[in-house]
């Protein structure tokens, strides 16, 4: 008897994962086709910056070369976007022409970025940062006494400046909101690591909004919307990504602002399945590489057959931020009846703050330090009462637990 | 650096420790930077070689920090000379107006012999005045009035070498294991060499109790009727020395029917005492069989209602055996300051005139004529309580007080505050710019030239007299007191009398009035001293009396063989009183019993300034028995208020099993100075002893209650700490600056408390504001600079992690915030320094014993801990016997 024929689309990080989930859950139980837009197999996209920065090589970001997924039966296609799927007809047509039928689809295409419909966006010198070809242009614009401005103060944004101050550029990060990382972060611990960025030379104008590009012929400056003009050799719009939706869509699979999939990652389609950053689980769509981790074991497991639930996952923000460690995860402001602790050392760019409810940990916040974070993210995941944990909490694992 | 004069490079000076009465030799190097090390003196017949806790932390009480450097009128600085002036004068002026009656000076036992003598003769023999007292009034003067009585004179008949070759030791009301550590520590090593066994009699399960062969916590104040008790069973025992007995004492029928009357058996003696009857009959058995009995005894004697009548029937004891003055025997009388002795040969106190002579008509006329005075004091003056109460009634209006802290020592220390504030003329010469005499309104302040600056002599409990020799410059324009006495002699006429040049002239004065006309009538007699040259002067060496001229006496005890000094030569028994009941106060149920801690002394100006002898117990306290703690409802690590008809102290409270039920421990070391509460003195009550004027701080009525902070807290710092208006605080000297402990029911304010922290000191802080808890640490240079702790609990092993890191760098990758956490990053609290003279913390001691070291011998050479002085060997064996205790079996 035939193989199920299963086909992957996307080889970004999610998609490896299954591929990995599904040898350990069923090997060779299928006919795995991997279909990649990007020219090169997965690599570490959270390296992107280290990349830039010139602390990380193409092999750090390595995870597996063509001869593993030959070698587990894979067969893997790069540099090859996909242009639509039939669901009806179960295929899937490339944009050079070639047709792949499945028995089993997987969507893994991951986000694109936003490019803000600035005056002015279309110039070559406004970029974005998400893939391993974004960081190739940054890295090729920029260097010693390029001016740079960066849109945009969460995650990604500060993961390209910091990446371009490395190469020698002038940063100026610009923000919409009055604090950075306003999602993760609250206002203290956004503080630290404003001021730890600026310490590595990062400038920053806070609570601006971008109006247009100035620039004919090539990027002069970025206008905010004060009238202010911030000189700029180029500009990276590093202000979000959505997800990349668009061929589920085509295909007529129900989408809110991810492809919508229930607990097993199926979408509305049964054969076809979706999971990472373009998927929408329980009306969550997660930006993150753990969650995507998490869908890719229960996926496998259900393409095996057997009973498997995603749950969701906490939120939770685990991260080299421009050389600053961040964890988030959980509440980020107390609300009434909850107790806040903090420790703070803002000089040495230190933060660490837990809020606590009915003696349990429900949220945590580390800047500048956070090698204890997988321990706060479970204490807030079980749920577990701290006892006598509870007045060493913020001096971290080692102390709590000597206690 | 706020250090004395750099001096040039000497060799080591031989000195001798100004701490206790055991009078051990030092040697001092300065260390050119104005500080020094220190060492014991080998060749020191005292110590050979060793010293205590206290005396090993010496270098680094030397800094001139709070050092009274110039000569102050009314808080402005003046000069000498027109201080003396005012001093002078206003002497003059009181005489004139009210007579001698009018004037007073009180001395200290931490003087030299030369200042007491000076002090002593411009008093009594030129202004008429015999209104000298001393601190140690407040020590031993109920063994001095005890000695009298039975000798005739003041004499300690043994010497240290009985205590090495004594088969019993017993010890009454003395703490020797933390007060006289040194010769604690000879005995020990006696014991373990010729199997000595100790006898401990004190209330208190103590240092020295824990060791002892046998401890008899007697209840407080009955010793007189435990030893009546044994002099009965002695002479029912037939243990009588009737030869001796018969040859040279007399009164003996009286005595023993007196001590028959109060404890005519065993068991009468352990009812009244309120001990165990086996105790009480083992003892007496082990008295009456063993010959070489040295019964040595301290302040749990001489301060109380009855010090003098303790100290009789202890020596009928031994003068009922015949065993006094003879190798290995003897009763022993520790005096618990540095020159205690030497103020008694002078004859500072107010009961005596001068070199062992009373105020008897031939005596009188005897001094007049060597000193040849004009104005001879001719009757007692007032012993220390009398004198301040007498302050206090405007009767003394012109007072002088040398090298003490009466506003902090005497009974009702706050009533004595106030009557300072009334006098006329108030001079102070002092070491110290600020204590609570000072602040009691001392118009006039002498600047003193404090330990390692001034040059003379004094004399330990076994009658040895050594040089305390200069070895550092004296800073600003300290003087020695003697200087100070004479220039104002001179200024009022006496110049010729008290034109000494010298310390050594002053003390060949000294003693040739110890041997003029004196022909064996006087024990003291240090004749072959009184014609030393300067360099003889300067490199004597120890030398015990007597010392008559011409004889050269190997035999330096006294007694064995009679030749008592009083009339008929012959020693006196004591009928002893019986015990007064004391009357119940039932506002104060309790009774307060104070005293001394292993590494502190008095009140601290010295030890205070050291950081190790400040991290063993770091706040004042008070100890209290389980029961009682638990019907007080007082609890043990919180706070208690403790109070008594004259006033009140907020203490922390150590529940404490060794403590009597129905006493209270509290130390006296803390003042006003180094503390907001802890003013013990203030709580005693002026009951005196009808011979000696000794008051009785061992047993004033006093109520404990319970007292609740919302908050406590510490504070270190490199720099200074502000003036606290917490509600409670108390101050302790740390490695490299200054901490303070805390309690209140608001947060303290950090500005008031940290004044030093500047706009550049990087700040960490933890707040966990649902529980009350807030600390911080500010950074300066990348070091520690301060940090302060605030919460609901206490901080006991935060304050003692900490206190260590003033100052310390982080190592690179070291999360400075993590030092907020109270303790080391492996969680080991090291817990408070148990062995003060090699610094060693009590976890390191737990970790070697957890490491399998069985006793306190291989704690030793694991960690060095009690390696030095030992006072801390019983705390170290208490920990193996109780992680023994919890070993599975």
């Amino acid at each position: 008897m035939d193989r199920e024929r299963l086909v992957v689309v996307g080889n970004g990080m999610a998609g490896l994962r299954l591929l990995e989930e599904l040898k350990a859950a069923c090997p060779g139980r299928y006919a795995v086709t991997v279909i990649g837009a990007e020219p090169e197999p997965a690599y570490n996209r959270v390296l992107l910056s280290s990349l830039l920065a010139g602390e990380a090589s193409d092999e750090d970001l390595a995870f597996r070369d063509r001869a593993w997924y030959a070698a587990n039966g894979y067969r893997l296609l790069t540099g090859a976007p996909v242009q639509s799927i039939d669901a009806a007809a179960r295929k899937a047509t490339l944009k050079d022409g070639r047709v792949f039928a499945y028995d089993r689809l997987v969507l893994a295409t991951g986000s694109e970025a936003i490019r803000l419909p600035l005056p002015g966006s279309h110039l070559s010198q406004v970029l974005v940062f998400r893939d391993r070809c974004d960081a190739m242009r940054l890295k090729a614009l920029g260097g010693p006494g390029t001016r740079a401005v960066v849109i945009g103060g969460g995650l990604l944004g500060l993961e390209a400046a910091y990446g371009l101050v490395q190469i020698g550029c002038a940063v100026t990060v610009v923000h919409l909101m009055d604090k950075l990382m306003e999602r993760q972060l609250d206002a203290k611990g956004a503080a630290t690591l404003r001021r730890a960025l600026e310490a590595k030379g990062v400038a920053f104008a806070l609570g601006a909004e971008s109006k247009g590009v100035v620039g004919v012929a090539k990027v002069e400056g970025l206008e905010l919307g004060s009238g202010e003009i911030l000189p700029a050799d180029m500009i990276v719009m590093a202000c979000g990504v959505r997800p990349n939706g668009a061929l589920g869509r085509a295909a007529g699979l129900a989408a809110n602002r991810g492809l919508l999939v229930d607990d097993a990652m199926r979408t509305s389609d049964e054969r076809i399945f979706a999971l990472g950053e373009c998927a929408e689980h329980r009306g969550v769509v997660y930006g993150l590489v753990a969650p995507a981790y998490e869908q890719a074991k229960t996926l496998a497991r259900a393409l095996a057959g057997e009973p498997a639930a995603y749950a969701g996952s906490l939120l939770s923000t685990n991260l080299k931020v421009s050389g600053v460690s961040v964890f988030s995860a959980g509440a980020i402001e107390a609300e009434d009846g909850d107790e806040t602790v903090t420790l703070s050392d803002a000089a040495q760019g230190c933060y660490r703050k837990l809020i606590v409810r009915d003696d349990r940990l429900k949220g945590a916040i580390l800047v500048g330090e956070a090698s204890d974070a997988l321990w706060y993210l479970d204490l807030i995941a079980s749920g577990a009462p701290l006892g006598p944990l509870r007045d060493d909490l913020a001096f971290g694992r080692g102390f709590a637990m000597a206690a | 650096m706020n250090m004395h004069p750099a001096e040039l490079p000497t060799a080591p000076t031989a000195t001798t420790c100004p701490y206790c009465g055991v009078g051990c030799g030092v040697l001092a190097q300065p260390d050119r930077l104005g500080g020094a090390t220190i060492a014991g003196d080998p060749e020191h017949p005292s110590n050979f070689g060793r010293l205590c806790s206290k005396g090993s932390a010496l270098g680094e009480t030397l800094s001139l920090e709070d050092r009274l450097l110039h000569p102050e009128i009314d808080g402005a600085r003046t000069t000498w000379e027109a201080a003396l002036d005012q001093v002078a004068d206003g002497f003059r002026r009181t005489l004139e107006t009210h007579g001698p009656g009018a004037i007073a000076i009180y001395l200290s036992g931490q003087l030299l012999t030369e200042d007491y003598y000076a002090a002593n003769k411009l008093f009594k023999g030129f202004l008429g005045s015999a209104n000298v007292d001393t601190n140690s009034r407040l020590c031993m003067s109920s063994s001095v009035a005890g000695h009298k009585r039975a000798f005739g004179t003041d004499t300690v008949p043994g010497v240290y070498r009985d205590l090495e070759t004594a088969d019993l030791l017993v010890f009454v009301g003395s703490n020797a294991a933390w007060c006289h550590p040194v010769l604690y520590q000879r005995m020990l090593a006696a014991r373990a060499s010729r199997g000595a066994k100790l006898v401990v009699i004190d209330p208190r399960g103590t240092a020295t109790a824990e060791e002892a062969d046998l401890h008899l916590p007697i209840r407080g104040g009955t010793d007189s009727a435990l030893f009546s008790g044994l002099l009965a069973t002695l002479a029912d025992n037939g243990h009588v020395d009737g030869g001796y007995v018969a040859a040279h004492t007399q009164g003996f029928d009286a005595a023993i029917a007196q001590a028959r009357a109060i404890a005519p058996d065993i068991a009468t003696t352990a009812e009244i005492c309120g001990l165990d009857v086996a105790d009480v009959d083992a003892f007496f058995d082990l008295f009456g069989r063993t010959k070489r009995v040295v019964t040595l005894y301290s302040q749990g004697v001489n301060q109380a209602a009855q010090g003098t009548d303790k100290v009789g029937a202890i020596i009928n004891c031994h003068l009922a055996t015949g065993r006094i003055g003879r190798e290995g025997m003897g009763p022993f009388s520790l005096t618990g300051q540095p020159n205690a002795m030497g103020g008694r040969e002078v004859g500072g106190l107010a009961n005596q005139l001068a070199a062992h002579m009373d105020f008897d008509v031939e005596s009188i006329e005897k001094v007049r004529r060597f000193w040849n005075a004009p104005r001879m004091a001719r009757a007692p003056g007032l012993k220390a309580v009398e004198m301040f109460d007498a302050i206090g009634r405007g009767e003394i209006k012109a007072l002088w007080v040398m090298g003490t802290n009466p506003a902090a020592s005497l009974p009702r220390a706050d009533a004595v505050r106030e009557a300072l504030r009334a006098l006329d003329l108030f001079v102070v010469s002092e070491n110290v710019a600020s204590n609570d005499t000072l602040g009691a309104g001392a118009r006039i302040r002498l600047p003193a030239a404090a330990w390692g600056e001034k040059d003379g002599t004094v004399t330990n409990s076994e009658r040895r007299i050594s040089r305390q020799r200069p070895f550092l410059a004296p800073p600003g324009q300290t003087r020695p007191d003697w200087w100070a006495i004479a220039q104002v002699a001179k200024r009022l006429g006496f110049g010729e009398a008290f034109d000494w040049r010298t310390p050594g002239e002053v003390f060949r004065e000294h003693a040739a009035l110890s041997a003029f006309e004196n022909n064996g009538t006087r024990d003291f007699d240090i004749g072959a001293l009184s014609e030393l040259d300067t360099r003889d002067y300067d490199r004597m060496k120890p030398i015990q009396w007597p010392a008559r001229q011409g004889s050269v006496r190997t035999e330096t005890r006294f007694f064995a063989k009679g030749g008592y000094f009083t009339p008929n030569r012959r020693a006196r028994f004591v009928a002893v009183a019986p015990l007064a009941r004391p009357a119940r106060e039932p506002a104060f149920p309790l009774s307060l019993n104070t005293g001394r801690i292993r590494d502190h002394w008095h009140t601290m100006t010295r030890t205070g300034k050291s950081q190790r002898l400040s991290s063993h117990i770091a706040e004042p306290f008070v100890e209290i028995h389980p029961d009682d703690a638990a019907k007080a409802n007082v609890v043990d690590g919180a706070f208690a208020r403790v109070t008594s008809a004259h006033g009140a102290a907020v203490l922390r409270v150590r529940v404490e099993p060794g403590q009597r039920r129905g006493a209270l421990f509290a130390p006296i070391h803390w003042t006003a100075e180094t503390s907001s509460n802890g003013r013990v003195g203030a709580l005693v009550h002026s009951v005196t002893d009808p011979f000696s004027g000794q008051p009785d701080a061992k047993a004033t009525p006093a109520a404990i209650a319970p007292v609740a902070f919302a908050l406590q807290g510490f504070a270190l710092a490199r720099g200074r700490i502000g003036a606290s208006s917490c509600a409670w605080w108390a101050k302790a000297t740390v490695p490299g600056g200054a901490g303070l402990l805390f309690a209140d029911d608001a947060p303290p304010d950090l500005a008031e408390l940290l004044p030093d922290i500047a706009a550049g000191d990087e700040i960490v802080d933890y707040i966990d504001a649902g529980r009350g808890v807030l600390r911080i640490a500010a950074f300066r240079d990348g070091a520690l600079e301060a940090c302060l702790f605030v919460g609901p609990g206490r901080h006991e092993s935060a304050w003692t992690f900490l206190r260590a890191k003033l100052g310390e760098r982080l190592t690179d990758g070291q999360l400075r915030s993590l030092l907020l956490a109270g303790r080391a990053t492996d969680g080991a609290a090291s817990g408070p320094l148990v062995c003060a003279c090699h610094g060693v913390p009590k976890g390191v001691i737990a970790g070697a014993i957890e490491g399998g070291a069985c006793d306190a011998a291989a704690v030793g050479a694991a960690t060095k801990a009690g390696t030095n002085c030992g006072s801390c060997l019983p705390e170290i064996r208490r920990m193996i016997a109780s992680a023994r205790a919890l070993a599975p079996a």
